[in-house]
C-alpha cells in the first residue's frame, strides 16, 4: 500500500465518476484529493523510490523528497478548493478532466524517470485541453487547438530530449541534469514551453481566456507550477534562468496594463509571478530555491482567488470586459472581498502570502549581487500592484457604475474563493507553516523593519501614482482594443512569409517545368491524338504518373549503382 | 498431422475458397471462411510457438528435397508475419458478417467470401514459401484475389480504383518476376536458402544488381512505399470496409515480409549498405512520413485521411529496415506488428460508422461521439496508439525506431520520425474535434450504437494495442529474434 502512487487515485476515481451521478458523483470528486494528501501524509514515508522495470529501462512513478512533497500537498490543496469551486458545473467531460489533470500534476511532480515524466506531462496537455473546448465557442475551439498543438511540441521536445539523454548517458533519471549537453537544451525547451518562457507564453495568453469560468481555475494551479517543480529539479543555478525570469516578470506588466479582458490580465500577471519562481530557481542558492518553491505555493492559491473572483463574474455576468463593468461591489460585495484578499496577496502586502515568498527571492537576488535585477523585479512588483492589485478589483467591482446589478455568486463558489483567502492570510501571518515544508534547510523570517517599510513604500507610491493618472485621465483607458503579442508573430508573419515564400518557390517551378515539360508536352499531344489514347481510362492522369515513377525510380536506382557507388 | 501444419496453413484456405464460391445459401459462406480463418488463426499460433521454443521448421512438399522441390522454411520472421495475417482474419471475419451484407450485393456475398479466402491462402502462401517463384505465384493469387475484392466496393470509384490498384500491382509484380529471372540467369536456382549461398560470388554482376531493383521496385510498389503509394489512397478509400480493414493490416505487411526477407536473408550481408538501396529506402521513409502525414492532414474523407497515413506509417518501417542493424530491423519488425493492430482498429471503427451513417466524410461525423460512444472510444484509444501516446502499442514501435535512429546518429531521422508524430497529433485530433467538438449537422437524426458483432472484433483490436503497449516480451522479444533469423549483421 505504501508504495502506490496517489495519481492511481485520482485516474480511479476519474472511471468512478463516469460510472456514477448525482450526489455520489459529487462526493467522489471532493474525496480523491483529500485522501490523496491522506495516503500521501500517512502511508508514503520520504525518500521513497519505487522502480520498476518498462522496456529494458527503469522507471519510477512514485519519488517523495523535501523539493516533491510541498508540490505534491500544493496540487492536492488546489484541486480540492477548484472542485468546491466548479461543484455546481454538471458537466462530466470536466469534471473526468479535472480529476485526470491534477492526477497528472501529481504523477509528473512525483515522478522519479524522464519517460513517466513525458506521460503525465502529455496526459497533462490533453486533459486540460477540454478545460478550453468546453466553452464550445468557435473562439475557444481554435485557440484550444493551438494549445494542445503547442502542448503536445513541448511534450515531443521533452522525450527527444529524454532519448538523446538515454543514448548518451544510459540513465533515464529525473535529476539535475543542466544545459551542457544537447539533451539538456531539449528538454530545457520542453520545459521552457511549458513555463511560459518569453516568445513560448502565448498558449497560456491565448488559452487560459477563452477557458470555461470554473476550467481556468485548473488551469492557472497546475500546469506552469509543474514546471517549476520540473526546472528547480533539473535545472536549479542554470544563471540565464535569472534573466528569462527577470524578463517574464517585466514584459507582461505593459500588456497587462492596456488589456481589457480581466483574465488575459490575470493570464499576464500569471506569467509574471512565475518570473519570479525562475528567477528564484536560477539564482540556485539555498534561500533562492525555497523562494521559488514558496512562492509556487502562494501564487496557486491567490492566483486561483483571482480566476474564480472573475469567474463568479463571468458565471453571473456572461463577460469580464473592463470596460463594460464596474460598480459590481453593490450585489456580489462577499466576492469583492474575496479579490481584494488575492489582490492584496499577490501585490505582496505584508500578513498577506504573496510578501512571505516573493520577499525570499528578492532577498536572495540582492544576496547573490544581482543588483540591477533587484532593481527590475521592483519595478515589476509596482507593475503587479498595478495591474493585478488595483486594476482589476477597481474595474470590475468598482471604477463608473456599469448599471449591472448581477446576484452574489453561488454559495459553493463562495466557499471555495473563501478557503483561498483564508489560506493567503494564514500564510501570509504565520508562515513558519509553509516555511516548514520548504526543500532546504532555511533560517529566514519576513518581518523585519526594512523588509516591511521598504514593501510599504513601495506600494503606497504605486497606490499614488494609479490615482494621480486615474485622476488626470492619463491612466490607460478600458478599451476593447486587440493587443499585438508574440502571437503575433507565429500567427500573422510566420504564415505570411511561409506562403510568399512557397509562391515564389512555385513560381519558379512553374517556370522551369513550362521549359522542361515543353518537349514532352509536344509529344504527349501526339499520342493523345492517336486512336489508341481515344479510351476514356487513358485520360487519368493519376496512373500514368504512377508508372512515370517507377520508371523514374529504377532509373535513378541504377544510374546511382553505376555513378556513385561505381559498380560496374 | 502436426508436420504437415505449414502446409495445411495454406492449403486450408485454398480449398475452401472455391467451396466458399459454391455455396449458394445465406451465411453458409461466411461461417465456412470464419471457421477456416479460425483455424489459421490457431495453426499459425502453434507454428509461432513451436519455432519459438524448437528453431526453425523445414517442409519439403511432396517429399522432393531442396533446392529441386518446393521447400517452406520457416523461422521467426515468417511465423510472426503468418501470425498477423491469419490474426487479422480471424478477428476481421467476424466484423465481415454484418458489414459485408451492408455494403455488398447479396448475390456477390458467397464470392465475396471466397476472394477472401483466396487472399488469405495467397498471403499465407508468400510468408511460408522458401522458394521465390513460388513466391510470385502466391502473390499473384493474393493480388488477384485483393483487385476482385476492392472492385465490390458500393461506389462506383471503386471500379477505377481496383484498375489503378490492377496495372499497379500487375508492373510491380512483373518486375519482381523480370528481377528473379536475371537472378536465376546468374545463379541456376530459386531455392532462397541456395541463392542465399550463391549469391555472395555473384554480386560483383550487372545483371545481379539489375536484378535485385527490379525486385525491391516490384515490392516496393505493393508496400506502397513513396513515391509508389499513389493507387494506395483510393483502393483503401473505395473498397469495402471490411476489405480495407484486412488488406490495411495483411498487404503491406507481407509485403514488408518479402523486402526483409530478401534485403537480408537472400542478398548477402552489407549488400544494403554497400548500394544504393539503403539510402533510397532511407529517403523515400523519411518523405514517405512527411508527405502522407501532411496529407493525411488535409483529407476530408476519414478512410482517406487513415489511407494516407498508413503511407506515412509504411515509411517508419522503411527508415528502420534502411539502418540494417539489428536496431533498426527490429523497429520495423516490431511497427509492422503494432500499425497491423492500430490501423485495423481505426478502419473498423471507421467502419462502423459507414455501417450507421453510410458515410464518413468528416461532415457525417459530426456529433456522432456521443451517439456512437464505444465507437468513439475505439477511435480514440486506436488514434492515441496511432500518434505514439505512452501506454499504447504505437509508443513501443516509436520508442525503438529512435532508439535504432540514435544509435546511427541519424539526428535528421529523429526529428522527422517527431516531427511526424505531431502531425499524427493533428489528424487524429481533427476526427475527434469532428466526432465530439462539433454540432451534429442534423440533430433530429438519431444514431444508434454500432451493432456487437462489429464492436467486439474493433474493441479486441483495441485492448491488443493497450495490451502491447505494456507487455512488450512478446513483440519485442520475437522482433528481434526474428531481426536476427534473418541474417542481419550484427553490430
Amino acid at each position: 500500500m505504501s508504495e502506490l502512487p496517489p495519481f492511481v487515485l485520482f485516474f480511479v476515481a476519474a472511471g468512478l465518476v463516469l460510472a456514477t451521478g448525482g450526489v455520489v458523483r459529487k462526493v467522489i470528486l471532493l474525496a480523491t484529493p483529500v485522501a490523496a494528501a491522506v495516503h500521501i501524509w500517512l502511508n508514503i514515508e520520504m525518500g521513497t523510490l519505487a522502480p520498476f522495470a518498462f522496456l529494458n529501462v527503469e522507471l519510477s512513478l512514485l519519488r517523495l523528497d523535501k523539493l516533491s512533497l510541498p508540490f505534491a500537498y500544493l496540487f492536492c490543496l488546489a484541486s480540492v478548493i477548484a472542485t468546491i469551486f466548479a461543484l455546481r458545473v454538471d458537466d462530466t467531460k470536466q469534471e473526468v478532466a479535472g480529476l485526470i489533470y491534477a492526477g497528472s500534476a501529481l504523477g509528473a511532480v512525483l515522478a522519479g524517470d524522464l519517460i513517466s515524466l513525458f506521460v503525465f506531462w502529455e496526459l497533462m496537455a490533453i486533459s486540460s485541453v477540454v478545460f478550453i473546448w468546453a466553452r464550445g465557442t468557435d473562439r475557444a475551439i481554435d485557440a484550444g487547438l493551438r494549445y494542445l498543438i503547442i502542448q503536445i511540441l513541448s511534450g515531443v521536445f521533452l522525450l527527444a530530449g529524454a532519448l538523446v539523454h538515454y543514448q548518451a548517458t544510459g540513465s533515464l533519471a529525473f535529476e539535475q541534469i543542466g544545459l551542457g549537453t544537447t539533451a539538456g537544451r531539449l528538454i530545457f525547451i520542453a520545459f521552457g514551453i511549458k513555463c511560459a518562457f518569453p516568445f513560448l507564453h502565448t498558449w497560456l495568453t491565448d488559452g487560459y481566456p477563452e477557458a470555461t469560468a470554473t476550467g481556468t481555475v485548473y488551469l492557472s494551479a497546475f500546469t506552469t507550477k509543474v514546471a517549476v517543480y520540473a526546472l528547480a529539479r533539473s535545472y536549479a543555478g542554470e544563471g540565464i534562468l535569472v534573466y528569462i525570469g527577470i524578463t517574464m516578470a517585466c514584459f507582461p506588466i505593459f500588456y497587462a496594463v492596456i488589456e481589457n479582458d480581466l483574465r488575459k490580465v490575470l493570464a499576464y500577471s500569471l506569467i509574471n509571478q512565475v518570473g519570479f519562481m525562475v528567477t528564484g530557481i536560477g539564482i540556485g542558492t539555498a534561500l533562492a530555491l525555497n523562494g521559488a518553491v514558496a512562492h509556487a505555493f502562494s501564487d496557486v492559491i491567490f492566483k486561483g482567488l483571482l480566476f474564480m473572483a472573475m469567474g463568479s463574474v463571468l458565471f453571473r455576468v456572461g463577460h469580464v470586459n473592463g470596460s463594460n463593468l464596474g460598480g459590481l461591489y453593490k450585489t456580489m460585495p462577499k466576492t469583492t472581498l474575496f479579490c481584494i484578499v488575492g489582490a492584496m496577496s499577490i501585490s505582496a502586502f505584508p500578513l498577506f502570502s504573496g510578501f512571505v515568498s516573493k520577499s525570499m527571492v528578492m532577498t536572495a537576488l540582492i544576496k547573490e549581487g544581482y543588483s540591477y535585477g533587484w532593481l527590475f523585479m521592483l519595478f515589476a512588483s509596482a507593475g503587479v500592484f498595478h495591474h493585478a492589485g488595483i486594476k482589476i478589483p477597481y474595474f470590475a467591482f468598482f471604477a463608473h457604475d456599469s448599471g449591472l446589478r448581477p446576484k452574489e455568486a453561488p454559495v459553493n463558489m463562495l466557499v471555495a474563493m473563501g478557503m483561498a483567502a483564508a489560506i493567503c492570510i494564514f500564510i501570509g501571518s504565520q508562515p513558519q507553516y509553509l516555511y516548514a515544508l520548504l526543500p532546504m534547510e532555511v533560517d529566514y523570517w519576513p518581518y523585519d523593519t526594512t523588509h516591511v517599510l521598504a514593501q510599504l513604500q513601495l506600494l503606497f507610491f504605486s497606490a499614488l501614482a494609479f490615482v494621480w493618472l486615474n485622476k488626470k485621465g492619463l491612466y490607460p483607458p478600458e478599451l476593447r482594443s486587440v493587443n499585438l503579442d508574440a502571437e503575433w508573430f507565429y500567427r500573422k508573419v510566420l504564415p505570411a512569409s511561409a506562403l510568399r515564400g512557397l509562391s515564389v518557390l512555385s513560381n519558379m517551378k512553374e517556370a522551369s517545368m513550362l521549359t522542361a515539360m515543353a518537349p514532352i508536352e509536344r509529344i504527349r499531344r501526339s499520342i493523345s491524338q492517336s486512336s489508341t489514347a481515344q479510351y476514356s481510362l487513358a485520360e487519368s492522369w493519376s496512373t500514368g504518373s504512377m508508372v512515370l515513377w517507377i520508371a523514374i525510380i529504377l532509373a535513378a536506382y541504377l544510374l546511382l549503382n553505376i555513378v556513385v557507388y561505381g559498380l560496374s | 498431422m502436426w508436420d504437415h501444419l505449414s502446409l495445411l496453413l495454406v492449403v486450408t484456405p485454398l480449398i475452401a475458397a472455391p467451396l466458399a464460391a459454391i455455396l449458394p445459401f445465406g451465411r453458409v459462406p461466411w461461417a465456412l471462411a470464419f471457421l477456416v480463418a479460425l483455424a489459421c488463426a490457431v495453426m499459425a499460433g502453434m507454428q509461432l510457438w513451436t519455432i519459438l521454443t524448437g528453431g526453425p521448421i523445414q517442409y519439403e512438399l511432396g517429399g522432393w528435397a531442396p533446392p529441386w522441390g518446393i521447400v517452406y522454411r520457416i523461422d521467426e520472421v515468417n511465423a510472426l508475419v503468418a501470425m498477423i495475417v491469419s490474426g487479422i482474419a480471424a478477428v476481421a471475419l467476424p466484423y465481415a458478417l454484418l458489414s459485408a451484407e451492408n455494403e455488398i450485393e447479396k448475390h456477390q456475398i458467397p464470392l465475396f467470401y471466397s476472394a477472401v479466402l483466396l487472399c488469405l491462402a495467397g498471403l499465407l502462401g508468400i510468408t511460408q514459401t522458401g522458394d521465390i517463384f513460388n513466391l510470385f505465384v502466391f502473390l499473384e493469387i493474393s493480388s488477384l484475389s485483393s483487385y476482385a475484392l476492392i472492385s465490390l466496393g458500393n461506389r462506383r470509384q471503386a471500379l477505377t480504383a481496383a484498375y489503378q490498384y490492377l496495372i499497379m500491382g500487375t508492373l510491380g509484380a512483373t518486375f519482381f518476376l523480370i528481377g528473379v529471372g536475371l537472378i536465376y540467369s546468374q545463379t541456376g536456382t530459386l531455392n532462397m536458402a541456395d541463392l542465399a549461398a550463391r549469391l555472395p560470388e555473384a554480386t560483383g554482376l550487372k545483371t545481379v544488381h539489375t536484378g535485385f531493383a527490379f525486385i525491391m521496385i516490384g515490392f516496393a510498389l505493393k508496400l506502397a512505399l513513396f513515391p509508389l503509394h499513389l493507387w494506395l489512397p483510393n483502393a483503401y478509400t473505395y473498397a469495402p470496409s471490411v476489405v480495407t480493414v484486412f488488406l490495411a493490416a495483411t498487404a503491406t505487411k507481407v509485403a514488408l515480409y518479402v523486402i526483409l526477407r530478401v534485403l537480408f536473408t537472400v542478398f548477402p550481408d552489407g549488400f544494403v549498405t554497400n548500394t544504393p538501396a539503403g539510402d533510397l529506402f532511407l529517403m523515400a521513409g523519411i518523405l514517405a512520413v512527411l508527405s502522407g502525414s501532411f496529407r493525411a492532414i488535409y483529407q476530408s474523407n476519414v478512410k482517406k485521411l487513415l489511407a494516407h497515413s498508413s503511407v506515412a506509417q509504411i515509411g517508419y518501417m522503411a527508415i528502420g529496415l534502411s539502418f540494417a542493424s539489428v536496431a533498426g530491423v527490429t523497429a520495423s519488425i516490431i511497427h509492422m506488428f503494432n500499425h497491423a493492430l492500430m490501423k485495423g482498429a481505426l478502419f473498423m471503427a471507421v467502419g462502423a460508422i459507414v455501417y450507421r451513417v453510410g458515410a464518413c466524410r468528416m461532415e457525417h461525423l459530426h456529433g456522432l461521439g456521443r451517439q456512437m460512444p464505444w465507437t468513439f472510444g475505439a477511435i480514440i484509444v486506436a488514434g492515441f496508439s496511432l500518434i505514439g501516446v505512452p501506454g499504447t502499442a504505437g509508443f513501443v514501435s516509436k520508442w525503438y525506431l529512435v532508439l535504432a535512429a540514435l544509435e546511427q546518429q541519424q539526428w535528421i531521422v529523429v526529428a522527422v520520425i517527431l516531427f511526424g508524430s505531431l502531425l499524427a497529433v493533428i489528424y487524429v485530433g481533427k476526427i475527434i474535434e469532428a466526432l465530439y467538438f462539433k454540432q451534429a449537422t442534423n440533430p433530429e437524426l438519431a444514431v444508434e450504437e454500432a451493432p456487437f458483432l462489429l464492436l467486439a472484433p474493433t474493441w479486441i483490436l483495441v485492448f491488443a494495442n493497450i495490451y502491447f503497449g505494456f507487455d512488450t516480451d512478446l513483440t519485442v522479444g520475437v522482433a528481434e529474434r526474428a531481426a536476427q533469423a534473418l541474417g542481419v549483421a550484427a553490430k
